[in-house]
């Protein structure tokens, strides 16, 4: 669990632009890390890269806070 | 225009204009990948014409309407030549009959391909320019999606369709570096416009003030400028390349 949040954080800081400190499991990818739609797409595309898994267009949709992605990748790794 | 070692996929490019378009990006140094859905002789004979050059090349064989058969496409392009930095949407069918006679297979098999075709195939490549920050998305329309052309009604709105869809797909994709543009073709000679009647290419050639029909090439020059980094500040726009019938 730790290590899936390490390893999403990092991504997210690096992809954002955002301090580590912001990215908590409840920040919003929209609301409170400042991305846009596209910026979401891309996440998901380097989540499924960094995990190696894919994340289908539906379930990617549902994926809009940090914890919901951390959420998602250790219910299906 | 320098292409040299640009990878690219032409749909539809074993005959006509995407031939032409796919020797004319290989003339100017990319890789191209040759997509066709019947004629794989004639693909083949563009492939060998490619390697001729210097390039590298292969003949991929895809229904560009069928979604997992575009994304095993795309997936092999970028097996082979590692990256993809042009997509060229040139496949292409006419079914004419006038609106009234029109059916609805004729219909839905032209919108099949000439538009939800340039929609898969451009949503499957985006993954892959998004990541390279950089991308050419070129679509082929025609002259009549800008104009409308009795007994045309559904090549007329996939061709007017794919211009919407240039102008969505650029603004989405700006930010990433990708530009996507499309280019109008007027009365260019190809098996395609082979078919028609003589008395309606002579009643067309009055139309066209440069009063000739175009050529395959005249296509290809413009679609090698718009995959080419001079192109970079061009995005969203319909080039007319029709001897100046529409203007």
């Amino acid at each position: 669990m730790a290590e899936v949040l390490e390893r999403v954080t990092k991504i997210i800081v690096d992809r954002l632009g955002v301090d580590e400190s912001q990215v908590t499991l409840d920040a919003s990818f929209k609301d409170d890390l400042g991305a846009d739609s596209l910026d979401v797409v891309e996440l998901v595309m380097e989540l499924e890269d960094e995990f190696d898994m894919e994340i289908s267009d539906e379930d990617a949709e549902k994926i809009s806070t940090v914890g919901d992605a951390v959420n998602y990748i250790n219910s299906h790794k | 225009m320098n292409l040299e070692g640009k990878a690219a996929l032409v749909t539809g490019a074993s005959r006509g204009i995407g031939r032409e378009i796919a020797l004319d990006l290989a003339r100017q140094g990319a890789n191209v990948a040759v997509n066709f859905s019947g004629s794989e002789a004639k693909a083949n004979e563009v492939v060998d014409e490619i390697k001729a050059l210097g390039r590298e090349a292969f003949a991929v064989k895809c229904d560009v309407s069928n979604s997992s058969e575009v994304a095993d496409m795309v997936k092999a392009v970028i097996d082979t030549f590692g990256k993809l930095d042009i997509l060229v949407n040139n496949a292409g069918i006419t079914k004419d009959n006038l609106l009234m006679r029109m059916k609805e297979e004729e219909w839905d098999d032209v919108i099949n391909i000439n538009l939800k075709g340039v929609f898969l195939c451009t949503k499957a490549v985006t993954r892959q320019m998004m990541k390279q920050r950089q991308g050419r998305i070129i679509n082929i329309a025609s002259i009549v999606g800008v104009n409308g052309n009795p007994g045309q009604a559904n090549y007329v709105a996939a061709k007017a369709g794919v211009i919407g869809l240039t102008k969505t797909a650029a603004k989405e994709l700006a930010s990433r570096n990708i530009t996507v543009n499309a280019i109008a073709p007027g009365f260019i000679t190809t098996d395609m416009t082979d078919k028609l009647p003589e008395e309606v290419k002579a009643e067309m050639l009055k139309q066209i003030p440069l009063s000739r029909f175009g050529e395959p090439k005249d296509i290809a020059k413009a679609v090698s400028f718009l995959a080419s980094d001079d192109a970079a500040y061009m995005t969203g726009q319909t080039l007319h390349i029709d001897g100046g019938m529409v203007m």
